[in-house]
Parts: C-alpha cells; sequence; structure tokens
C-alpha cells in the first residue's frame, strides 16, 4: 500500500500514483492492482480515493451542466449547437420553444446559424450526444457581451471553493458572468475597461491554475489594474 | 481545403464595435502592426530559411537553390518558384489535401513581389545559356493562422533569400560541375507587403483571424526600398472605392520601413 | 576496435542519444501540440479532437478514429522534394497510428476524430520516431486521456557495431535500422519495424537498445509536460 508521489504534485499519463487498495478517482485509471493518472496534472490523495486535477482536459458534457453554444446548422425541428464537446448537441424545438415541431415554423425566425445560447445538458442520448434545453430563467439566446475561452479542466478554479474567486470578481467589477461547464464564459459589462480587465483576469487564472494562493493574487492584480485605471 | 469555420453574431458585433470606436478587440489602434518577429537561418540544412511571427500567425520560409534547365522564352534567366503549404497543424480550417486556391493566391503575391522587384536578378542566375540556370525554390509552411498570412509569409520569405546562400557550381566544356562551395545569393530588394481589411467603411491594417472573418475585401500592397509599389493584389468579394484604394496605398508606403527594420535586424 | 573507443561520423559513442529537445504547447490554435529537435532533425506535431469526424461515413459507433498525417517540408530535405504526399508519408502514417493507438482511451469518443499531424521542417534520419515522441506529448497537451506515454528511438547497425539512434548518414549506408515505439510504464511495445539483414542475436540487441533510449526519451516528454507549469510556480514564487 503506496503513495508514489506527494499531495499535489504533477503527474503525466501512466504515471503508478498508489499501488493497493484504493479508489480510482478521477483522471485516473486502475489496472493490476496499481492506479496511473490518465492526463497531466496535480495528484490528490483524498480518503480511500485518489484523483487527479487535470491540468489539460477536453469537456465531456454531463447532464445538469451549464453551457454556452454557438448555433452551427439547421435540421427539421431541431438546432446543431456547438457546446466545444467531442459531439455537437442538439437543441429540439419542444426544450426551445414550450410549443411542438410543426412543419409551418420558421426556425430561422427564433434561432439563427451564429445565434450564441446559454443553454442545460438535459440528457445525453444512446449515441452520447448530449440533449440541451433553453426552457429556464437564465437560459436562452445572448444578445450582449463577449465569450471568452478557457481550458474547461481549469473552470472550477474561476468559480473558487464555494463560489469564493467568482464571487470576488464580481463585487470589483460590477460585470455580470455566466461561466459555461464547457470552458465558455459570456461576460457582460458596463464598459470596455472592465471588459478587458476580466480576459486579464481569467487568462491569469488560466496559467496559474495549480498554483496555491491564487484568490488572493488576483484580488492584488485588480487592485493593481485599477490603481493604474485611476491615475 | 477548408472546413467552415462560422464566426459568432455576437463575436462579429463586438469587432465591428471595436473597429467604429477606433481600438480593435485586441486594443491595437487601426493602423498598427502586431508584434512582428523574424528570426533566420531556423532550417539549417536548406540553402535559406527563416521564420516570421505576427501576433500568432506564424510561417516558416525554406529555400532550396538547385540546378535545372531554363524555360525556352527566357534561356539565360534563373528560375523563381514559389509555393506555399496550408498545413493542418495551423488551423482546425485547415484540411490535409492539394493547395487551394486560397494557398496558391498566397504563393503568386509573395511570388510576384520578388519577381516584380527584380529582388534576386534572375539574369545573374544563368550558367549555361539555354542549358543550365539556377532554380530558386521558395517554400512557405504555415504553422499557426492567426490572420494575415500574407504578410509574414513575405517576410519569412525575404529574410530567407537575403540569409541565402547558393552553391557554386564550375563550367567547364559545356558541363556545369559542384565545386562544393556556397556564395550569398545577393538580394537587391527587400520587397515588403502590407495587407489591410476593409470591414464597413474603415480600412484596418494586419486583419487578425476573426477579423478576415468579418471584412469585406482584402488589399495587399507590396512596396520596395524606393517606395515604388510592386504588386497589388484585392482579395475578396466586395469592391473598394476609389480613395480606399489610395488609402490603402499610402498606409503601405508608410508602413513598410518599419516592416524593412525587422528584417534588417533579423539574426 | 572495442566498442567503447570507437566513435560514428558524428562522434557519438555507440549507445548515445542525439541532443533531444522537446517543448509542449507551442502551437495556439491546436487542441494540443509539441516541437521536437532530435539530432537536426526539427518536427512540430498538432493535435485537433476529439472532434466530430468527417466524413462522417467513416465514423466507428463504439470508439474515436485516429488519424495521423505525416508530411515533410520540401526544404526539409536534401535535395529538394515535391510538397505532396509520398507512399513513405502514407506509410508512416499508418504505423504512427498504429504507435499511438494502444495509449489512447479512444473508447471514450465514439463517432469521434483525433487528428494528429506531423510536420517535418528538417530531416536528419529518424524522423518517424521523434514524430511519434512528440505526437504523444501533444496528445497529453491536448487533455486526451491516455494510459501511458509512447517514446520511440531507432537502433541498428553499421560498420558491423550495434548502435542506438542512427543519424541519416547512418540510415543510409548502415547494415540495419530498428525504429520502435515503446510504452514505458505498462512496457509494451507499439512500434517495431526493421529494414537490413540481422541474426536473431543481433536485432534482440537493437530492440533492448532502442527501449532503453526510449526510457529515456520519456524522461525528457515527463520534464516538457511538467515544464511550463513549474516555470510559473517559479514565477509565482519569486513574485511573493
Amino acid at each position: 500500500m503506496s503513495a508514489y508521489f506527494e499531495n499535489r504534485a504533477i503527474v503525466v499519463p501512466g504515471d503508478i500514483l498508489y499501488e493497493g487498495r484504493i479508489r480510482a478517482g478521477n483522471n485516473t485509471y486502475k489496472m493490476g492492482g496499481k492506479v496511473y493518472a490518465t492526463h497531466v496534472g496535480l495528484v490528490e490523495y483524498g480518503r480511500g480515493v485518489v484523483s487527479v486535477i487535470a491540468l489539460e482536459a477536453g469537456y465531456m458534457p454531463m447532464v445538469g451542466d451549464i453551457v454556452i453554444g454557438y448555433i452551427v446548422d439547421i435540421d427539421v425541428g431541431q438546432w446543431i449547437v456547438d457546446i466545444n464537446a467531442p459531439m455537437n448537441a442538439i437543441l429540439k424545438v419542444p426544450d426551445a420553444m414550450e410549443v411542438p415541431f410543426t412543419p409551418e415554423l420558421v426556425m430561422t425566425d427564433f434561432l439563427d446559424i451564429g445565434d450564441t445560447i446559454v443553454a442545460k445538458v438535459v440528457d445525453l442520448d444512446r449515441r452520447r450526444t448530449p440533449i440541451l434545453s433553453i426552457l429556464g430563467g437564465e437560459l436562452g439566446r445572448v444578445d450582449e457581451g463577449l465569450v471568452v475561452e478557457m481550458t474547461p479542466s481549469k473552470v472550477p478554479r474561476l468559480i473558487g471553493k464555494k463560489g469564493s474567486m467568482v464571487s470576488m470578481i464580481l463585487k470589483e467589477t460590477g460585470c455580470k458572468l455566466v461561466i459555461g461547464e464547457n470552458g465558455r464564459i459570456l461576460i457582460q459589462c458596463a464598459d470596455r475597461e472592465d471588459e478587458e480587465l476580466i480576459i486579464n483576469i481569467i487568462r491569469k487564472i488560466e496559467r496559474e491554475a495549480h498554483t496555491t494562493g491564487l484568490t488572493n493574487r488576483v484580488h492584488d492584480f485588480i487592485m493593481r489594474m485599477r490603481g493604474v485605471k485611476n491615475e | 481545403m477548408s472546413r467552415l469555420s462560422i464566426i459568432p453574431k455576437l463575436k462579429r458585433r463586438k469587432i465591428l464595435d471595436a473597429i467604429a470606436s477606433g481600438k480593435r478587440m485586441d486594443g491595437r489602434g487601426l493602423e498598427e502592426y502586431r508584434e512582428i518577429s523574424v528570426r533566420r537561418g531556423v532550417v539549417e540544412k536548406a540553402e535559406g530559411s527563416a521564420e516570421a511571427r505576427i501576433g500568432d500567425t506564424w510561417v516558416v520560409a525554406g529555400v532550396k537553390i538547385e540546378i535545372g534547365e531554363p524555360f525556352e522564352d527566357t534561356p539565360d534567366e534563373g528560375i523563381l518558384v514559389c509555393s506555399a503549404d496550408f498545413a493542418p497543424v495551423a488551423s482546425p480550417t485547415f484540411e490535409p489535401g492539394p493547395p487551394d486556391e486560397a494557398s496558391i493566391e498566397l504563393a503568386r503575391v509573395v511570388d510576384r513581389g520578388i519577381r516584380s522587384s527584380d529582388a534576386i536578378g534572375l539574369k545573374d542566375l544563368c550558367l549555361i545559356p539555354g542549358r543550365k540556370v539556377y532554380v530558386v525554390y521558395i517554400d512557405l509552411c504555415i504553422l499557426n493562422h492567426a490572420g494575415n498570412l500574407l504578410d509574414a509569409a513575405s517576410l519569412a520569405a525575404v529574410a530567407a533569400l537575403m540569409g541565402a546562400k547558393k552553391p557554386i557550381y564550375e563550367v567547364k566544356d559545356g558541363e556545369v560541375y559542384p565545386t562544393g562551395e556556397v556564395e550569398p545569393l545577393r538580394l537587391r530588394r527587400l520587397p515588403i507587403a502590407v495587407s489591410m481589411a476593409k470591414i464597413g467603411d474603415v480600412i484596418v491594417l494586419d486583419p487578425t483571424f476573426d477579423e478576415e472573418e468579418v471584412m469585406d475585401t482584402r488589399i495587399t500592397v507590396t512596396v520596395d526600398e524606393d517606395g515604388n509599389v510592386c504588386a497589388v493584389q484585392k482579395s475578396g468579394s466586395q469592391g473598394l472605392s476609389v480613395e480606399e484604394i489610395w488609402k490603402a496605398i499610402e498606409i503601405a508606403v508608410n508602413k513598410a520601413p518599419m516592416l524593412r527594420e525587422k528584417l534588417e535586424a533579423a539574426l | 576496435m572495442s566498442k567503447e573507443k570507437w566513435r560514428r561520423v558524428d562522434g557519438r559513442a555507440w549507445n548515445e542519444l542525439r541532443p533531444i529537445r522537446i517543448e509542449s504547447g507551442v502551437l495556439p490554435n491546436a487542441d494540443g501540440s509539441a516541437y521536437i529537435e532530435m539530432g537536426r532533425n526539427k518536427i512540430i506535431v498538432a493535435v485537433y479532437g476529439p472532434r466530430e469526424m468527417h466524413p462522417k461515413h467513416l465514423a466507428k459507433p463504439d470508439m474515436a478514429v485516429l488519424r495521423c498525417r505525416y508530411h515533410m517540408s520540401p526544404f526539409s530535405t536534401h535535395p529538394r522534394r515535391s510538397p505532396g504526399p509520398s507512399r513513405r508519408d502514407t506509410e508512416i502514417g499508418m504505423v504512427m497510428r498504429y504507435a499511438l493507438e494502444p495509449a489512447i482511451f479512444l473508447e471514450r469518443f465514439p463517432r469521434a476524430s483525433i487528428d494528429v499531424y506531423a510536420e517535418v521542417l528538417q530531416a536528419d534520419g529518424g524522423t518517424r520516431c521523434a514524430s511519434i515522441t512528440a505526437a504523444a506529448v501533444a496528445l497529453v497537451d491536448a487533455g486526451i486521456p491516455m494510459r501511458d506515454l509512447v517514446a520511440a528511438c531507432a537502433a541498428g547497425k553499421i560498420e558491423g557495431h550495434i548502435i542506438l539512434d542512427l543519424n541519416d548518414h547512418e540510415d543510409k549506408y548502415g547494415e540495419a535500422d530498428v525504429p520502435v515505439a515503446y510504452m514505458p510504464r505498462l512496457n509494451k511495445v507499439t512500434l517495431l519495424q526493421m529494414d537490413g539483414v540481422l541474426n536473431p542475436d543481433e536485432l534482440r540487441r537493437c530492440i533492448e537498445l532502442a527501449i532503453e533510449g526510449c526510457q529515456h526519451i520519456y524522461e525528457l516528454q515527463r520534464e516538457a509536460l511538467k515544464r511550463k507549469y513549474e516555470e510559473v510556480v517559479e514565477e509565482v514564487r519569486e513574485g511573493e
């Protein structure tokens, strides 16, 4: 029974993390009594489980995820949506408009190719295609703002423990943020400077996601940028 | 060959708003280049080579100099062959396959700037008139496409020629023999390509990938050291007014010296 | 001459690798990328995916399709080579796929494609091995789940001596060339080819030697992947 690395060490795929009885957590796999990493990231030894916080990972849609998508195609009774996943997602008319599909419906009147939406993943069909819905308060077409992309596995750092990072950012900038699990962030700010500040914050978090003390450093960063602006 | 790239409407609007306000999405002014860097000798086995970066756009140019037969109508001139590979590494919109019209256009515009300015001096590359001449191949490899491939390709091509060394051949009894020695190619002119995009009523310099997706049309003006224009290419399906063309030429003539400095400073 | 004293055309000992440099994440557009210098080889590899497979009718219902493309720039060799793909390029693309497939969790991405593009900017012998080595790093950089890394290296024979990591001259004029790709933690060979003539004992020694080379290269791959994060940790520490 042994851990092969220090907690939070950087590991790469194939690294043996643990030998013996333990549960194989996120971004690991078990074979022949050993647990291996599947991604480059930070190994975390928890109680009865070993996992890897991936520093590079693609987005794998899960039911319940909020995502930001782009309409890329229109089919009969459904829109095809790019959500930065291995497969494009599907948004069916009843999940967008609370009406059943009829041939007279002009779909482009409601959503057209190039539109941006905030949606929820409500199902994964038999072929693992994500099924979306935009029914519900904060969901629907986006007409204002800017979408920034970041590595999906680093989104939790933008949110922070119990939302500490994102609340701090919102408080200091007065912008509105919609954070998509798929690594897309919708930024809506009153002015351009706040927009640029948030973009820089996201880039900084992405770069330093694997370090400690990030929330404080981001706070200091905002203060410094603000100070420059006021001079 | 390319995969369709769809710019979301939201992004399109942001780009247009930014340009209308005089400050683009990346913070640049309308007539400002992104950061440019040029480095020579990146492929040391080739006769000449260079890489050029404009922002995130990255192009490598290789020069190979070999011996061949001249064309029938120019028996005492060397041959220049310029080709471009839009390698699939460079963009999700590039697919493997034979060159499409965009990559052929790019190669031909880079070629035109070098040929029209007689930068290489093709008449100096004849060994035996009608039988043996030097053939200068310029091959462009796009490694990352972030917009304005043409200016980066042109910088890389000229920088590669600047440092190129041609193998010395001895002419004896109607045949050519390699001596194993080399000498510099000796570039006579440094043509500089400057590309602009028309977006709405505004001409912007050095468009990014996104700006190219929303632009109405593009114009490239290639300028030599004397401020003479040696190549022009308007590319795209919308029209340009005569005033816009004058403006583009003026911008190109003003910006070319700065780019030339980058070339000359290249290590 | 004893093999300890014997030196090759470039001054290396029989079991010495050429200098290697690997960098991950060099292309902003690609999902993952890596650059490798191995001796005078210079190769850049980009990974796109997993993404929707086009054309759709070639997609597999239960796993992703791995597609590898190997291409040499016209200026990468002497003399210049034609820009179009050659039969050798097609074969190398295929063996790259065989070398990398066992390491990737393809079954997690049904109907998708994972595209690996290797662009050789300068070639000097052993480009298929260098491409595989860089491709493995690029796949990890792309965040694609892997069972292990894959490192690749060739061994062979020249002037009667068994050697490691053949350069272009040794490739052309030697008696044999044995490229090997290897998953270091799982201890499995995923690529094995041979060109030339060797007796079985010599072949065995070449394979063992190549695997040793792969193990060393694997350490460089690990370093390359960790480096960009370790550099940031250093910067943060200095800032404090």
